[in-house]
């Protein structure tokens, strides 16, 4: 299966995802946990330049703002806060078919600098799934006031994706977001995402399906993420994917 | 003399005791949040404050205060550390 032309892209975009580009417009998907600033640094970024529609069949808000930096446009599409996109609720669901399906240029994850732990959980997920992933580690001035220092530089080396600190509220690190979001969308950042290992059982039954997930749709998805989900008996994605790829029961014979 | 751990539900720790979650009986999309989190075998919970009621009741987990209903917290297993 090869990629779509950029057409066929913004024609799948508005489609299966009520989302409208420009030509030439890249696209950011904005994630992160509730109450992590998440719609700070939207507002922030897109300002005035906003609006807000629904995913289509579902009755799940959907705020799109546009920005440009440099010689670019970008439309920032704010997903619902999840703790994480294993997709039990609709947004779950949601947050997951469009950084799956939809293929945004780049997907920002927003973390809150107070407890990084928990928001990790999510930054791990998404970075499983794509490798464009670049994290804002924000309230970072609610870390100071907890006494909590961060190491941006040994986070990033850990997560293998840029890390960029911000304090949203108050317009610091959002230069540094612009430009990390631009060099990932014209495809100048390399990142190695760091990636989960599971037991012994589960990486060999992982090397076993993923040939066969890539026979079956080539690159357009990571075939590990593919037979994670498989593994995990994930009907909903199967379901998602079975939808949006257009493969019948190829996909649920794999999974039996 | 018996030197194996307790397992007690968590719901019947006291305030300020320190347990570490050995297994949750929950299903569905509750089990799910208390996975996401971060409630997962082998964490440390410790019991903040309850409610007039005794209901719901206050956990730090991983940094973060967590509100349980009783009837969800006597579902989680644990042993007190």
């Amino acid at each position: 299966m090869d990629k779509l032309s950029i057409e066929e892209h913004r024609r799948m975009l508005r489609e299966h995802f009520g989302i409208t580009t420009t030509p030439g417009q890249f696209t950011v998907a904005l994630a992160g946990n509730p109450n992590v600033g998440k719609s700070t640094v939207f507002n922030a970024l897109t300002g005035l330049h906003q609006h807000t529609g629904n995913w289509p069949g579902k009755t799940v808000d959907n705020a799109q703002g546009s920005f440009t930096y440099l010689d670019s446009s970008f439309l920032m599409v704010d997903l619902p806060g999840t703790y994480s996109i294993l997709a039990h609720t609709v947004e779950e669901q949601v947050a997951r078919d469009f950084i799956c399906f939809g293929k945004p240029d780049a997907t920002l994850v927003v973390l809150d600098a107070t407890c990084l732990e928990r928001n990790l959980n999510l930054a791990l997920q998404v970075m499983e799934i794509t490798p464009k992933v670049i994290v804002c580690v924000n309230l970072m001035d609610e870390a100071v006031k907890k006494n909590i220092t961060i190491n941006i530089t040994a986070l990033q080396k850990e997560l293998g994706v840029p890390v960029i600190p911000t304090a949203a509220r108050n317009g610091i690190g959002l230069g540094d977001l612009r430009h990390a979001l631009y060099e990932m969308s014209i495809g100048l950042a390399l990142t190695n995402p760091r990636q989960i290992r599971y037991s012994s059982e589960v990486e060999t039954a992982i090397q076993e399906l993923a040939p066969k997930i890539s026979r079956c749709i080539g690159h357009t998805l990571s075939p590990r993420w593919v037979a994670l989900r498989l593994l995990d008996g994930d009907q909903a994605f199967i379901d998602s994917i079975t939808h949006y790829l257009d493969l019948e029961n190829t996909l649920q014979e794999l999974a039996v | 003399m018996d030197t194996l751990p307790t397992n007690i539900p968590l719901s019947t720790i006291n305030i300020g005791s320190i347990c570490q979650i050995v297994s949750l009986n929950l299903q569905g999309l509750l089990r799910r949040r208390i996975l996401d989190l971060g409630m997962v075998p082998g964490t440390s919970v410790q019991c903040i404050r309850k409610s007039p009621a005794g209901d719901p009741i206050a956990y730090l987990v991983r940094d973060t205060l967590i509100a349980l209903r009783n009837e969800d917290a006597r579902q989680i297993t644990v042993t007190l550390l």
